[in-house]
């Protein structure tokens, strides 16, 4: 059974606000999805290799050759608000590792 | 009661791409804000990601230059979070399979060396740059977004404030002679985190981990945790709890203040990169990129005791950094000798550059002209004194010795024919200082000679006037 705490605890990690009935429901149809795929773990997956990817290529690298491919005007355009060719966006103050 | 400090470090060094490492986006030190970027960087819909080679390669010739395992079947996985200066809100990284692992470094603290571990290093990407205006709005540049970053992160193998520090300046000196980095703390291509909780001795486990951030240089690491050093023993001796928190390092006042508390662990749900296929790394090409490891600074240091003759303490000098290692290397293949290339870049070039409080490539001296001048000095051409002339001259407009001198009429006069009857004339003229020589005062020579490098403007050779004062001081 998925509890309301972690209910919570995804949706501060999302970013995201509910109000109490909201997070119930959300209880709720969550706890549905996680049993349904819960079912999968009572397979025995012993010995069987791990699938990190589905597409069919492998090890495919990029040569190191720096190319513009927007340019900066480009780039900014969708930019909401732009000073001195930068983003400005509002602080947040409660996170570290800026610099 | 006595304790035991653990401490562990992870550190961040920038790798030296063209690109970015998911994108083909420029990658340069001080551009212009944003010019650098494009859809990738910006987190656009439907745009992919694209694994750098070179970045790659970089980071497997840092881990091999650790000794470190490289794991042949990896893929990438995401770390998310979410801030301004990294719009995708995920950082593509390696949690599962980390390119290298189970490395060491060798340190040696009181003349004692230790192994520490290594437990792993991976390939990252590093986020853009927040600057915070005091109007409630930040800044956001993401030229940087996207560079590539190694992190290698140290077992809790280090007891000591200065075995973190021997730990990263080894470090810094093996990655960097590798090429792979500029590692520059102050241009933030090398970034430092620490770990450190201590126990009382005997105590099988681990005391409280605090992290430690903002420190900005080696120096400060080694001030850092020696302040929690005592300020956690401080609160054990009257039972108090440590709380597992993050401080940052004030560098005005030498001590560590709270930053925030950790509520539990970090949540970044990494997941495998669904973006990126799965890499298998090749040991044709380990072993390729193993082989084209350059020379390290232990085996440079060597060479110059055992090939070029160097003391010991000023090979160590020389291959502090690998930019004046390399321009010893260099000097010395225009076959200067290397003892004076030694004494002169460890001498007056470091003057200068210490005067200037300029780093060595930010000069006009090049190791050519470093030789050049050298030789014009071993050859007689030039005395010493007028050496120093010509240095400055090379080192502030990078102007050519030997043209230079030849223009400049600095050339030394060494010519017998011609300091010959000077030398006879100023002894004529100063029977006073033949007397005093006779009477065995001693000082009289330097007099003699000193006249005749006034006649001569400082370009007689000191050696051949020395020699024909002497034999005929005596005859006199």
């Amino acid at each position: 059974m998925i509890s309301k705490d972690e209910i919570l605890h995804v949706a501060a990690l999302a970013n995201l606000k509910f109000q109490d009935d909201e997070v119930d429901s959300f209880v709720n149809q969550l706890d549905k999805i996680v049993n349904m795929e819960s079912k999968l773990s009572s397979v025995d997956t012993t010995g069987i290799k791990p699938t990190y990817n589905m597409g069919d290529t492998n090890t495919v690298f990029r040569e190191d050759k720096g190319v513009h491919t927007q340019t900066r005007e480009q780039m900014l355009e969708n930019v909401p608000e732009v000073d001195n060719n930068l983003i400005k966006v509002p602080t947040i103050v409660d996170k570290e590792d800026d610099e | 009661m006595n304790f035991e400090t653990t401490i562990g470090l992870e550190v961040h060094v920038e790798l030296k791409t063209k690109s970015k490492m998911y994108s083909p986006s420029p990658v340069a030190y001080g551009a212009e804000s944003n010019i650098n970027t494009n859809v990738i960087d910006f987190g656009f819909p439907g745009t992919l990601p694209t694994v750098n080679k070179n970045g790659y390669r970089l980071g497997v010739m840092v881990a091999l230059a650790l000794n470190a395992e490289i794991e042949h079947h990896t893929h990438f996985d995401r770390k998310n979070y979410f801030y301004p200066d990294n719009p995708k809100a995920y950082q593509i990284t390696q949690q599962d399979k980390p390119l290298g692992h189970d490395g060491y470094i060798e340190i040696e603290v009181d003349g004692e060396k230790k192994k520490i571990g290594v437990e792993e290093l991976h390939v990252e990407e590093d986020a853009g740059k927040n600057t915070h205006g005091n109007n409630g709005y930040s800044y956001v540049d993401l030229n940087r977004q996207g560079t590539p970053l190694i992190e290698i992160v140290s077992k809790p193998d280090m007891h000591s404030p200065e075995e973190a520090y021997q730990y990263l300046e080894n470090l810094r000196k093996i990655v960097q002679f590798t090429g792979a980095s500029d590692v520059k703390m102050e241009e933030g291509s090398m970034r430092v985190d620490t770990n450190i909780s201590i126990r009382p001795v005997g105590s099988d486990t681990y005391g409280t981990k605090v992290e430690l951030k903002n420190l900005n240089s080696f120096n400060h690491v080694k001030l850092g945790l020696a302040y929690e050093e005592k300020r956690q023993a401080a609160i054990l001796k009257q039972d108090g709890k440590i709380g597992q928190e993050t401080r940052r390092f004030d560098e005005k006042t030498g001590e560590t203040f709270l930053m925030r508390v950790k509520s539990g662990a970090d949540d970044y749900r990494y997941f495998p990169e669904p973006d990126l296929p799965d890499f298998d790394i090749s040991p044709d090409w380990i072993a390729e990129i193993k082989a084209g490891l350059p020379e390290t600074a232990a085996k440079r240091r060597e060479r110059y005791i055992n090939e070029l003759g160097i003391p010991e303490y000023d090979a160590g000098v020389l291959t502090d950094t690998k930019e004046m290692s390399d321009f010893f290397d260099e000097a010395v293949s225009y076959k200067a000798n290397p003892k004076l290339v030694s004494n002169w870049l460890m001498g007056e070039v470091n003057a200068y550059l210490n005067e200037k409080r300029i780093g060595l490539l930010d000069t006009k001296l090049t190791p050519e002209h470093l030789a050049k001048m050298i030789n014009l000095i071993s050859d007689g051409t030039i005395s010493s004194k007028i050496a120093k002339k010509v240095f400055k001259e090379t080192i502030t407009n990078g102007t050519e010795p030997e043209e230079w001198v030849k223009s400049k009429g600095l050339v030394q006069e060494s010519d017998p024919a011609v300091l010959k009857p000077m030398i006879l004339e100023i002894l004529d003229n100063n029977q006073q200082s033949i007397d005093d020589f006779k009477n065995g005062k001693d000082r009289a020579v330097g007099f003699l000679v000193g006249q005749i490098m006034k006649q001569t403007h400082g370009q007689a050779n000191p050696k051949v006037v020395n020699k024909i004062l002497m034999a005929e001081l005596k005859s006199r």
